[in-house]
């Protein structure tokens, strides 16, 4: 008895402290932010159905093409990336899979004015503008078109793309992971004049971050980091899982063999611990 | 010469040589310890198997570290953690061990501290113990800087740079410190130093003294009662095993103790795989990075309480500055444990329930030492700042009138 009550008060100064050095002190460093938030609520709906086939005339008359690839119709980027990071700062990314792993609605809005659907408009203003301009249409509805373009995308887009192409093409265009090799292949000084500084190499950004922040920045980054130079890139929830998942890949690829050999020893020394505890029993049986 | 016989077996053939009979008795069987004890007496064999497991993985990970500013950081996350086969395991275990280490130096302190087991006669045993604690605060301040994670760099920053309050030569300890004017590859490789080869082997050193200095005063008793050992080992070796108050070392001592170790493994193992946040925080899962500043510097938990009684004093006092004063004060919560013995006047060796002043020191020691330690984690800033400041106050003041206290303790049992 006397020994459960010492053990309570052990247990207690214990508990009492990791709560006040770990879940308390974290709440109060590391805000809670809203949940990541998948539909874009923030951005204009548009209601119109799209037209595939339409959308392919829009994107080829829109001038997509003259800055942006699209590998899987044959059309190749129209510069190599060292002359398009000369350019534009940052290279414009192959759209082959970009129906599939972007939301759609993020897709029309990025269309029309990319810096506000990427939630950088305090970045990039009319003295400043995106690389990417604004679209004003063709002449016909806007929102028609719009819904056609992201129609058309999503058309041609893969059934499914593996977690490395999501990183590819939603996340390398800035970051680097060198432990998994695949390097950003833009000129850190350019980056760092495009960006304000060098993006960050994501390579333990899972043990760093952690998947829940990540789960929360990667869908909006100013609620973390409020004025970053990080764009949203509005991927779905689907598409951001698979980014998370490359990024532990990356930083914690052990995560399955540590679970596994974990309950394996944790029953061992539990068995220990009960031969132990009859151990002691008939040991002292002898003295008390 | 000792008369050397032809030897009728491998065990009499050594023990003509080592006389190990005698020595298994004297280390083992005919160590006598008090019977009336509870689980916290076995927190120093805990220990023992910590430090154990600390050297055990520290080897394994010592293989493949890097000491160097350009490589350490690699060399830990990627080749130990992903790389080498069951690498990530050796770094959790010495992780998640220096932390449990910690926890159980404290609980053994506090333990001593509640018993009285620090005095009349047992002085030797507390003062090695705190050497032990100061040389563990060392070599785990030197470790946490060597994967070179941001952490580690503004830690090694913060902490060296405190050396500069020292009148007169404090910049230049800096720079001795640091091999540099700043922390750097210098300082890197000269805590790697300090951590795998000096401050280990003090450590081992001190661990024999510490326990050599057990053999003469004995281990104390959960009454605090004065047991004629002699006498009652005599007791026990006639076979009277259920009237003595003493059991020998081995077996039963330990079997006591090597349950509880394994009640500690279990948690230990199940922080290891599925809970080591609180050892291995992710800020420094981010490389070192001098141009940039974490948000919030904070040392590892253990370290917290003193860390705070340093920020504790966020004003300046007429002249003197407030680091200054931060500093002073860092220093007494530091030296000041080391010589309790002779701050407690009162002679007997008693439970603090059983000394009614000391009883009530003691647990607003406890939730002082707690209060101060969340608060060093907390932003300096606000509120925070005077409880800060309210708690280093009560620190300091305890021990000053911990002499009077125990005074009168001694004086009501007249």
């Amino acid at each position: 008895m006397r020994e459960l009550k010492i053990l309570g008060v052990v247990v207690f100064f214990t508990v009492f402290t990791y709560i006040g050095v770990n879940t308390y002190a974290y709440s109060v460093m590391k805000p809670a932010v809203a949940p990541a938030d998948f539909q874009f609520k923030d951005l204009p709906r548009n209601d119109k159905i799209g037209d595939a086939s339409r959308g392919a005339e829009v994107f080829m008359n829109a001038g997509c093409i003259g800055c942006h690839g699209l590998e899987s119709q044959g059309i190749p980027a129209p510069m190599n990336d060292a002359d398009a990071a000369a350019s534009f700062g940052v290279v414009p990314p192959d759209l082959s899979n970009a129906g599939l792993i972007f939301d759609s609605h993020f897709l029309a809005a990025v269309i029309k004015n990319p810096a506000k659907a990427m939630l950088n408009d305090h970045k990039f203003n009319e003295s400043n503008p995106h690389p990417m301009p604004n679209f004003y249409g063709l002449g016909g509805d806007i929102d028609q078109e719009l819904a056609d373009i992201v129609a058309y995308l999503q058309s041609i887009a893969p059934e499914k793309v593996s977690d490395e192409q999501v990183y590819v093409d939603a996340c390398m265009q800035c970051h680097s992971i060198k432990y998994t090799g695949l390097m950003s292949n833009k000129d850190p000084i350019l980056m760092a004049k495009y960006m304000g500084s060098v993006p960050p190499d994501l390579s333990m950004f899972i043990r760093s971050r952690g998947a829940d922040y990540l789960e929360t920045f990667i869908n909006n980054p100013q609620k973390h980091l409020a004025g970053t130079a990080m764009p949203r890139v509005g991927l779905t929830q689907a598409a951001q899982e698979q980014v998370v998942a490359y990024i532990e890949y990356a930083g914690d690829r052990k995560k399955d063999e540590r679970e596994s050999l974990g309950i394996k020893v944790l029953g061992f020394m539990i068995i220990l611990t009960i031969l132990a505890y009859l151990w002691k029993v008939k040991i002292w049986r002898e003295v008390h | 010469m000792a008369q050397i016989k032809k030897a009728n077996g491998i065990g009499d053939w050594f023990d003509q040589r080592l006389a190990t009979k005698k020595l298994a008795k004297v280390m083992m069987t005919e160590y006598w310890i008090p019977k009336d004890i509870n689980f916290l007496w076995a927190m120093g064999v805990v220990l023992v198997v910590m430090f154990k497991l600390l050297i055990i993985s520290g080897i394994f990970l010592l293989m493949y570290y890097k000491p160097d500013a350009k490589l350490a950081f690699d060399s830990v996350n990627f080749t130990i953690m992903q790389e080498v086969e069951y690498g990530w395991l050796w770094r959790h275990i010495h992780a998640v061990a220096a932390s449990f280490a910690f926890l159980v130096i404290y609980i053994h302190m506090f333990t001593a501290i509640y018993y009285g087991s620090y005095k009349n006669g047992r002085e030797m045993i507390w003062i090695s113990g705190m050497i032990l604690f100061i040389l563990f605060s060392t070599t785990a301040f030197t470790g946490y800087v060597l994967p070179w994670g941001q952490m580690s760099f503004w830690a090694a920053q913060v902490i060296t740079n405190l050396f500069g309050g020292i009148p007169v030569v404090g910049d230049a300890v800096v720079t001795w410190i640091r091999g540099d004017f700043a922390v750097s590859d210098s300082t890197l490789t000269r805590f790697f130093m300090l951590h795998v080869f000096l401050l280990p082997l003090m450590i081992v050193f001190v661990i024999v003294i510490h326990f050599y200095s057990l053999r003469i005063p004995h281990v104390n008793n959960q009454e605090g009662a004065d047991i004629d050992f002699d006498a009652e080992a005599d007791k026990y070796l006639a076979g009277n095993k259920k009237e003595s108050k003493v059991v020998p070392f081995w077996p039963v001592f330990l079997a006591k103790d090597f349950y509880v170790v394994c009640v500690t493994l279990v948690i230990f193992f199940f922080c290891v795989f599925f809970f080591y946040d609180f050892s291995l925080p992710g800020v420094n899962f981010e490389p070192a990075n001098p141009m940039v500043t974490p948000k919030y510097i904070y040392p590892e938990w253990y370290f917290l309480w003193s860390y705070e009684v340093l920020r504790g004093f966020f004003f300046d006092i007429g002249p003197i500055k407030a680091m200054d004063i931060g500093l002073i004060a860092f220093a007494f919560a530091n030296v000041i444990f080391v010589i309790l013995p002779f701050l407690d006047r009162d002679p007997r060796v008693l439970p603090a329930h059983k000394r009614p002043r000391f009883k009530i020191w003691f647990w607003v020691l406890m939730f002082t030492m707690v209060i101060l330690t969340i608060y060093g984690k907390l932003p300096p800033k606000g509120i925070n700042n005077v409880i800060g400041f309210i708690a280093s106050m009560t620190f300091i003041t305890l021990f000053l009138i911990m002499p009077y206290i125990t005074k009168k303790d001694a004086k009501g049992a007249k």
